[in-house]
């Protein structure tokens, strides 16, 4: 694995190899005092975010750190691009100044894919941590990893996605992710936060959360991006909980083994009542454990593997 | 000025026959014999039509000349086969008076390459809210015949309907970049399966359509002359063709890269092909293929479109919209509707030359290849082949969408007014 780019088209073999890996690194480092591992040291990992983030840019820079990389933090409102550098120059110059990896958060869709191809000649790897309403491939991985966890294998499972689809780029990796590791995933969302050609997609849609959460086996409930809405996607924050929120009620209707996730930040209250999100249901606090190993994982093969996947 | 074209096939009919050219005329056609001291176009195997005009060029000039002005934009028309052109207004500073109007036609005649006849904006600064001075500008010496805001569509309906109304004193048209811009907000691709799987905020179809249904019904009531840019939906054809049903006087282009291009290759993320109105699905083309066969569509204009390669080489969303379009036409053109049969060689003419010159008002071009009409021509090799390589073009910037891909169809010369202008791929 050169690069990780997105899910789509990223094989079974490849991403079971990594959720297995990061299983190990959970294990090995369980109970440890001190969580390091020397395994990439030497090796130079940048992140690049272009867009605000705590939970991401901190669970790469843990999970660098814990490998024993030089991880570098660089922010676009505190870098050359503030004075207009473009895309292309800043990942030429981290390229130069020795970057092994960059790790890329941007609002263009495509942006990681891009900063690959201009990064080719450098032999960089990049990870995309979220690349506008695209992909948030890592992400995906460690909601896998909190499944699998959680609920055992991944096949034949069948799993809700609720909310703003069309804005959502964790939405999309999953679909791509779980539909290769065999589940059933289900849509359920207003017809205006569903992206135009869902049906093409390898899901099922619904517009019907009371019917759903009866048969599903877990239930991943996105943010609704309010950041990135204009003209009106559904009437009012009122009605959008009545009709979509993951309330107490709702949750009674799910199977008792039933996982509740949440990429974060929550909106409490609105996406997914305060009492579900604390409750032994939900695994959010789990996905953001899983999320250093998964990255973790992610960069051993990237950097530490030559040729461990394709 | 004496010139024999020796053996070409006029639309590609026929036996070949020599064309005799004097003082810009066609003077004699059959087998002439080369007077003394003429110049000779050995044409044994082409095609002759009447030199191409295109509706929709960007020249860049004033403002961009880092990525063309109107000496390299005039060279890559007259080696695209191209006697005319017209270059849209929105320049920096914008076409929207008579002064800067008159410059780029100016430019253009002391160029010599293309007729360049600019096209007026319709509204102060493009910004939709009070409408130019197409009167100064069409009475001036640029003589403007067109008028549009091209890459901003004039959304208000009040003002469309009085730009229309205005234009009939003026003989004019008035072409709409048609776009509702409130469906189209942050819009960065074909809304479609492909922009959703890749996370590109969608470009409907539906915002074009409803701006050609809607500018169709106020040219209808104004008796007025409605020009349709950049045709790129099935929708919009079928819109196009109740409009024409009922008499409205609208007349529509398509590009090259419409015609030939889809969305599937949004795939590699190039912003190369992003472009305004965007790629869209393999049945759009389809069907804006069969509508240039039946007329529907009147005619090809390039939309072409040079960008700086730090604006081409970027993440998608950075990009500017736009691609070359002014020495890939006619090969696009051969690609989608000659060798598959939807026209013919006269077909080509009509749509390439003849359609676009009445449409812009251009009495001396798209003319017959007859005796006593004006010598604006070029010449095609029907059968040879040429890999497009984008720094060889003869335009500044080098966004092409077709970088190394191979097309039929040769451009071998182009005359203007008897004045051979581009031969074997060099600017005479």
């Amino acid at each position: 694995m050169k690069h990780l780019l997105a899910t789509d088209g990223l094989d079974a073999e490849t991403a079971t190899a990594v959720l297995d890996t990061a299983d190990e690194l959970k294990h090995t480092l369980l109970g440890r005092e001190v969580k390091k591992l020397p395994t990439l040291r030497g090796r130079t990992v940048i992140t690049l975010f272009y867009e605000n983030s705590t939970r991401t840019r901190v669970s790469f820079e843990i999970a660098g750190k814990w490998m024993s990389a030089d991880v570098v933090n660089v922010s676009a409102s505190s870098s050359s691009v503030n004075k207009g550098e473009s895309l292309r120059d800043t990942a030429l110059t981290l390229a130069a100044a020795g970057a092994d990896c960059v790790i890329v958060r941007h609002p263009a869709s495509g942006a990681a894919h891009r900063l690959s191809g201009w990064l080719a000649e450098a032999g960089t790897s990049v990870v995309n941590a979220g690349d506008g309403t695209h992909e948030h491939p890592t992400q995906a991985l460690l909601d896998a990893a909190t499944l699998r966890e959680r609920l055992g294998s991944l096949k034949d499972r069948r799993i809700a996605i609720v909310g703003d689809v069309v804005h959502s780029r964790v939405a999309r990796s999953n679909i791509h992710l779980l539909h290769t590791l065999g589940a059933e995933v289900v849509l359920v969302a207003p017809p205006t936060l569903l992206p135009v050609g869902v049906e093409k997609l390898p899901v099922t849609v619904s517009h019907d959360l009371d019917a759903e959460l009866p048969a599903v086996d877990a239930v991943m409930m996105l943010r609704v991006q309010a950041e990135r809405m204009y003209g009106g996607f559904f009437p009012s924050a009122r009605e959008y909980s009545i009709s979509y929120g993951l309330s107490e009620r709702r949750q009674a209707l799910l199977p008792d083994h039933a996982v509740v996730l949440h990429p974060g930040p929550m909106l409490r209250g609105m996406e997914i009542a305060h009492a579900v999100a604390d409750s032994p249901a939900s695994a959010v606090t789990e996905q953001v454990r899983n999320g250093v190993h998964v990255r973790m994982a992610v960069l051993y093969h990237l950097l530490a593997s030559e040729g461990a996947a394709a | 000025m004496t010139l024999v074209i020796k053996g070409a096939r006029p639309y590609g009919e026929g036996e070949p026959v020599d064309v005799l050219v004097e003082d810009g005329v066609i003077t004699s056609i059959g087998s002439v014999k080369v007077p003394e001291g003429a110049e000779v176009l050995d044409a044994a195997g082409q095609v002759l039509l009447p030199g191409f005009v295109d509706l929709h060029t960007h020249l860049r000039e004033p403002g961009r000349e880092d990525t063309e002005t109107i000496d390299s934009g005039s060279a890559a028309a007259a080696l695209g086969g191209y006697t005319a052109v017209f270059a849209m207004a929105n320049t920096d500073p914008v076409a929207d008076n008579a002064l800067v109007t008159d410059h780029v036609w100016r430019r253009g005649q002391e160029v010599g390459l293309v007729d360049v006849h600019p096209v007026g904006a319709v509204t102060v600064g493009l910004n939709g809210a009070k409408l130019a001075e197409l009167g100064t500008m069409a009475k001036g010496t640029a003589g403007v015949r067109v008028f549009s805001d091209d890459g901003v569509c004039v959304a208000d309906p009040l003002l469309m309907r009085r730009a229309l109304e205005y234009s009939t004193a003026l003989d004019a048209v008035i072409a709409q970049h048609a776009e509702e811009p409130r469906l189209t907000v942050g819009a960065q691709a074909h809304e479609g399966e492909q922009a959703s799987r890749l996370g590109y905020p969608g470009w409907p179809a539906s915002a074009e359509e409803s701006i050609v249904a809607r500018d169709c019904l106020l040219a209808l009531h104004a008796n007025a002359r409605l020009h349709v840019c950049h045709v790129s939906t099935a929708g919009t054809v079928d819109v196009l063709r109740w409009a024409k049903d009922r008499g409205t006087k609208v007349s529509a282009e398509v590009t090259p890269h419409h015609l030939l291009l889809t969305d599937d290759r949004l795939d590699t993320y190039d912003p190369v092909n992003k472009v305004n109105p965007p790629l869209r699905t393999g049945r759009d083309a389809e069907k804006l293929r069969a509508a240039l066969a039946e007329g529907v569509v009147d005619c090809v204009a390039t939309d072409h479109a040079p960008h700086a390669p730090q604006d081409k080489d970027t993440e998608w969303n950075a990009a500017r919209p736009g691609m070359l379009g002014l020495q890939t036409a006619l090969s696009v053109v051969v690609e989608t509707m000659v060798k598959t049969g939807l026209l013919d060689w006269r077909g080509v003419a009509r749509v390439l030359s003849e359609r676009p010159a009445e449409i812009g008002n251009l009495p001396d071009h798209g003319r017959r290849i007859a005796v006593g009409e004006p010598a604006n021509l070029a010449l095609v090799d029907p059968d040879a082949e040429w890999t497009v390589r984008g720094a060889e073009l003869a335009s500044i910037a080098a966004n092409t969408p077709y970088e190394g891909m191979r097309l039929p169809g040769v451009v071998t010369a182009t005359v203007l007014r008897g004045r051979i202008t581009a031969r074997e791929g060099k600017i005479r």
